[in-house]
């Protein structure tokens, strides 16, 4: 019996079984993909052609369109990665495993995107491409904590044991993540305060906020996409790391 | 109450019995606020602004150098394996361990203060407050040094590693620490700050016994 084949009683042990989690969520590629694109083109018409420019900054507040979707990622990623690392340590969920994994570069990938757009934005419109304020600083502690994550990933040569330590670590690191989210409240220095989800409701005008709502679910599907080509990708580096030490077996004995 | 003095007793008489690793470090922290001078000139009063942040760089370098020291002795000679049969919860030992390591790394640390002082041009107050915030902030440094040693224990070249993962959590630490000295221009807030920096050592002593115990418990598997 293959290993695509084996039997799957119910969803959970199909979440769970490494190569049924591929067969079926091989499938959702392709429209996530489609939805992907469809969603950019979308949202990077109405940035770039049928939004007004900004009263003060101007043109510049279509850097918007990428900074807050990616900044939002920066800490969505941690959130799946802090609840993965509880599916780990709890259910010892195998699957677990390889979202925590495969979600770490993405992060901080969308981090490092968010600081560079809010270092090419903070200059023309604050005068200055970095400062050491509160918002700035944790996301910058933010990017730190994914590159420590993806060293230890790194560091262990058995993948299985690294998963428990790393997921450890992940929620650890998770204190980070409303630091952040109250830094623009407990420091107010420079980055403004939350702006779109507001009890009394976003301070922008709909022909801004409805660009970067697009804008936002565009990279929240990419993030999808890739999240899950990454998660293919690591079971079968799995699973050509286990035929390969079969294999040595053999050859030794 | 017993198991837990006994391993503390047991960790400092062996650091003392083999060897002058905790006197290395010491050496270690006068070195590095020895070397700053040379490197933005002798400026006394420059200096003596600089004096608070110079000893919490220095303090949180010898921190991170004496981490792997933690664990990774008792995990290679098995210790571990026997201290997890243990009566004593495994997150007690470990904050055995963390007391043990705070007396024997940043103890002597902060009794070398008064050398750094004079050579960074300290006054008295500063040098008061300095003592006083090193003296309520090293624990958290330990204490989250701790995790990072746990969560590395079994990797090979781990010594690496853990400070490159506990660096971005100690930040709040330094933060605090040096406001408790000196809070720059305006009104002085160090009482506060030393009084959040007292508050995040107990919440991190508290804490981070259990995530080290956790991750010891998982990776001895």
């Amino acid at each position: 019996m293959s290993i695509e084949s084996a039997p799957g009683e119910n969803w959970w042990t199909r979440i769970a079984h490494p190569g049924q989690f591929v067969a079926w969520s091989r499938r959702l590629v392709l429209p996530l993909s489609i939805a992907t694109v469809l969603l950019f083109a979308l949202g990077l018409w109405f940035a770039f052609f049928n939004s007004p420019p900004d009263y003060q900054m101007g043109d510049t507040v279509r850097i918007m369109y990428v900074h807050v979707p990616t900044a939002w990622l920066s800490q969505f990623v941690y959130g799946v990665m802090a609840v993965s690392a509880i599916g780990t340590l709890v259910w010892r969920h195998p699957m677990a495993d390889v979202s925590m994994k495969a979600a770490a570069p993405l992060g901080a990938t969308f981090t490092a995107l968010a600081l560079y757009t809010g270092a090419l934005w903070g200059r023309p419109t604050w005068g200055t491409f970095w400062e050491w304020d509160g918002r700035m600083t944790s996301t910058l502690v933010l990017l730190l904590i994914y590159l420590g994550i993806i060293a230890l990933w790194r560091a262990f040569d058995d993948q299985l044991r690294a998963a428990r330590i790393v997921a450890i670590f992940t929620l650890v690191g998770a204190v980070n993540i409303p630091i952040i989210k109250f830094s623009v409240d407990w420091w107010a220095t420079l980055h403004q305060p939350a702006s779109v989800f507001r009890l009394d409701g976003p301070t922008m005008p709909p022909s801004i906020l409805t660009p970067l709502f697009i804008m936002v679910f565009a990279f929240t599907f990419l993030f999808l996409v890739l999240h899950l080509i990454g998660m293919h990708t690591e079971v079968r580096r799995r699973r050509v790391a286990s035929l390969e030490r079969r294999l040595a077996q053999k050859g030794a004995a | 109450m017993k198991p837990f003095a006994a391993i503390i007793a047991r960790d400092v008489r062996l650091a003392l019995r083999s060897g002058g690793d905790w006197l290395t470090l010491v050496l270690f922290f006068v070195m590095v606020g020895i070397v700053v001078p040379f490197a933005i000139g002798p400026d006394r009063e420059l200096l003596a602004r600089l004096s608070p942040g110079i000893v919490w760089i220095a303090a949180f370098l010898s921190s991170l150098l004496g981490l792997d020291r933690l664990f990774r002795a008792d995990h290679e000679d098995g210790t571990l394996l026997l201290l997890r049969a243990a009566d004593l919860p495994m997150s007690l030992v470990v904050l055995a361990k963390v007391i043990a390591h705070w007396l024997l790394t940043a103890l002597p640390l902060i009794a070398a203060t008064p050398l750094l002082a004079v050579m960074l041009a300290m006054d008295m107050a500063t040098f008061l407050k300095a003592v006083l915030s090193l003296l309520v902030g090293t624990p958290a440094l330990v204490a989250l040094g701790a995790v990072g040693a746990a969560v590395t224990v079994t990797i090979r070249r781990g010594g690496l590693i853990a400070p490159v993962l506990i660096l971005p959590l100690a930040i709040p630490v330094l933060i605090f620490g040096v406001g408790a000295i000196s809070t720059g221009p305006g009104p002085d807030q160090s009482g506060t700050a030393l009084l959040l920096l007292a508050a995040i050592s107990l919440i991190v002593a508290a804490l981070s016994p259990l995530a080290a115990a956790l991750a010891i418990n998982s990776s001895e598997d």
